[in-house]
């Protein structure tokens, strides 16, 4: 957990000042005019991490926007992504007789196909344990030396490292009664299949800090050299999505896409070389499957070789199997940039944060549950 | 619903769920004129003296946390709802669920300080209860605490007595209280000194009545600021226009919020009010609050306003606007 001194740095009354957001929106009509006729038609720009969407509509800036901009939500909330047969395989796990199940507290409220979720679960009398780190469930473990302990992993490149750093722990410490799931995604490749979409409609890709810190700049260079998008690496207060938004418009105005890094102080054009080096000791890269997108190659992380005795899903033999989406819900198309909230028929009404349908109205990070209580 | 026909945790959140709860299960059980307004506490008319009561059940964990336990919030919060109804609290009732093997010399350390927070309220513990349950029926100690107090005559405060235009003020920097117990139940080790701010607010209430023009106060516990608003704009009809860099927040505990994915305007406190006042007297009561210790960073934070569809509206730092509803079920921290 990082601690409220590194936190100093990233979030001080400055970006929010009003001043300075005022400047930002007035560059951003002039910009956004420029980038429409250049274009030809509407800018739709792609915020792919859930707490961008989260930050934009908290600061209630989405309509402050000048006419001829549109930010979509992209496949960065790390619930939403997670394939309804994973999240089968979480339920299948907290069934397992004696396990104690330790999990994000995001996890708790995302619905299996048979319309069940670890709460529920919990109800019912499994073991379901909210935990902040990982390293909080191998002491669980320590500690509960008769059971077995399964943290339920899932996220991006931000959370990998972490996971990694625990079962790295676990094994150093002999704790053989704790175990995770490997239910990873890499941001790059699913942006590749975006794009691959003849029919997208993304003019540029506000790419995710906290990833981005991780992983650096690199992966992200084939959006702008073979598919010629406009990315910008972008930070999450209010003034640093404007600044985003206004790098991005401004690669539009120059016909010249790139990756570049709004977000500077905290993400390093190489990234973390220590947390990608805990990555590569515990995973390998594997395929993986997505909501709604389907199954993507190297989109993934497995346990590897050394580290599979820590493979939950190998452990309790759980198997996978496909299970459709809750039906007339649009999370897909919503991860996909195709769709926004208001356009789901279930949106507000049948689908709410307290009786959610789709994950993106359980998570707090989501596209869905982000409208509903911000309002858009 | 998750699994219809079963509590949940979310039902005593304090959020839209727990409204949910009162009124499908309490309301229609208890339904009477003094408890219909579901307000912090109820009037009552006893040989022609207009008296508050009001009953809370504490449960938090850890039981000892920066700047509280479990015993100054269970006094502090019958104070405070006897308070904010304008009630000068009279007497408390504490009854204590002890878990068998509860270490006693804890249990004294709660009992200490719930009597400091009682002399320091100018009240006492007049009449209490024990029950102790097995090993594993409980979480270590629950208690349930109730007060009355005297309402002074001519005094009138409701939620439906708000007006259009009126103001809205907070007595302190929010979200503090939540924060330090997350922080201690899951050792963070988040920095920043942050402490709860569990406090009998009687003495500063009283003298912000001084002032005429206050028409309602609420007691801003679970569910925040957000949850509050939008039940006071409920009851009056009103929307409620919210200047978000008005609201006071002490700098560690938004960080901490924005570290956690939580939303200070949604986090529990335990030793503020929100305040709904005419508009000339809002200089006044400002002054009143702020001469009181527990007053000092009182704020004026919006205004009430009259709207076809009364809502909560945000003004953002940033010069945007949004919306502001109850909350829903728990906060959960997010993943990354």
């Amino acid at each position: 957990m990082k601690k409220n001194s590194d936190a100093a740095r990233f979030s001080s009354p400055l970006w929010r000042d009003r001043a300075l957001a005022s400047s930002a929106f007035s560059e951003m009509q002039k910009l956004c005019a420029a980038a429409v006729s250049k274009a030809g038609g509407e800018i739709a720009f792609m915020e792919v991490c859930g707490t961008h969407t989260m930050a934009i509509a908290a600061s209630g800036m989405r309509r402050l926007f000048p006419k001829g901009l549109r930010m979509l939500s992209g496949p960065g909330c790390p619930v939403c992504v997670t394939s309804q047969g994973d999240i089968d395989r979480v339920l299948a796990l907290a069934r397992v007789p004696g396990v104690i199940i330790a999990t994000f507290g995001d996890m708790m409220k995302v619905k299996g196909s048979k319309g069940l979720d670890l709460n529920s679960m919990r109800e019912r009398g499994a073991d379901v344990r909210v935990v902040y780190s990982p390293l909080d469930a191998v002491a669980l473990a320590q500690a509960n030396t008769g059971r077995e302990v399964v943290f339920i992993g899932v996220g991006f490149e931000t959370t990998a490292p972490v996971i990694a750093g625990s079962v790295i722990r676990a094994k150093k410490a002999g704790v053989r009664n704790f175990s995770s799931t490997s239910f990873f995604k890499l941001v790059p490749p699913a942006l590749e299949v975006l794009l691959s979409d003849p029919g997208n409609k993304i003019s540029g890709f506000m790419l995710p800090g906290h990833v981005s810190a991780i992983i650096g700049l690199g992966p992200y260079r084939f959006a702008a050299e073979k598919y010629r998008v406009p990315c910008v690496v972008t930070g999450f207060e209010p003034l640093d999505i404007l600044a985003g938004i206004n790098m991005l418009l401004k690669q539009v105005v120059s016909g010249r896409p790139a990756v570049e890094d709004e977000y500077f102080r905290a993400v390093p054009s190489g990234g973390n070389p220590a947390a990608l080096k805990l990555i590569k000791e515990v995973f390998t890269v594997s395929d993986a499957s997505w909501r709604a997108i389907g199954v993507l190659k190297g989109s993934g992380l497995a346990f590897s070789k050394a580290y599979a005795a820590f493979d939950a899903v190998k452990r309790f033999n759980i198997p996978y199997s496909d299970a459709p989406e809750p039906a007339g819900c649009l999370c897909g198309k919503i991860l996909m940039g195709k769709s926004l909230p208001p356009e789901c028929r279930l949106f507000g009404k049948a689908c709410t944060p307290s009786s959610a349908v789709g994950p993106c109205m359980v998570s707090s990070e989501g596209a869905c549950a982000a409208w509903f209580k911000y309002g858009g | 619903m998750t699994g219809p026909g079963k509590v949940l945790l979310g039902h005593g959140s304090g959020g839209r769920l727990s409204r949910e709860l009162v009124e499908k299960v309490f309301l229609r059980s208890f339904s009477n004129p003094a408890l219909r307004p579901l307000e912090d506490a109820a009037e009552i008319t006893v040989g022609g003296a207009s008296l508050a009561f009001t009953t809370d059940s504490y449960v938090v964990t850890p039981v000892e946390f920066p700047g509280a336990d479990i015993g100054r919030v269970a006094v502090c919060g019958t104070v405070n709802d006897l308070a904010v109804k304008g009630a000068r609290p009279a007497a408390l009732s504490a009854g204590f669920i002890l878990e068998e093997g509860f270490p006693m010399e804890l249990l004294l350390r709660i009992t200490s300080s719930m009597r400091r927070a009682a002399a320091e309220a100018g009240v006492s513990i007049v009449t209490g209860d024990t029950k102790v349950v097995e090993k594993g029926k409980a979480d270590g100690i629950f208690i349930n605490t109730a007060g009355v107090g005297l309402i002074p005559p001519g005094r009138r405060l409701a939620s439906a007595a708000v007006k259009a235009g009126d103001v809205v003020i907070v007595s302190g920097r929010l979200a503090d209280h939540g924060v330090a117990v997350m922080n201690a139940r899951n050792r963070l080790g988040l920095e920043g000194g942050i402490r709860s701010d569990a406090a009998p607010l009687n003495a500063m209430i009283e003298a912000a009545l001084r002032v005429p023009g206050v028409r309602c106060m609420r007691d801003i516990t679970r569910g925040g600021l957000a949850t509050v608003l939008n039940e006071v704009s409920g009851a009056c009809g009103l929307g409620a226009e919210i200047d978000e860099d008005s609201v006071p927040v002490a700098p560690a505990t938004r960080k901490a919020c924005a570290l956690l994915g939580l939303d200070p305007f949604y986090v529990a406190n335990e030793g503020k009010i929100a305040l709904f006042a005419a508009p000339g007297s809002a200089e006044k009561i400002l002054k009143a609050l702020r001469s009181n210790r527990y007053g000092r960073r009182a704020a004026l934070v919006g205004r009430m306003v009259k709207e076809a569809r009364p809502r909560v509206r945000l003004q953002t730092s940033i010069g945007g606007a949004r919306i502001m509803l109850s909350l829903e079920g728990e906060q959960l921290p997010r993943i990354c």
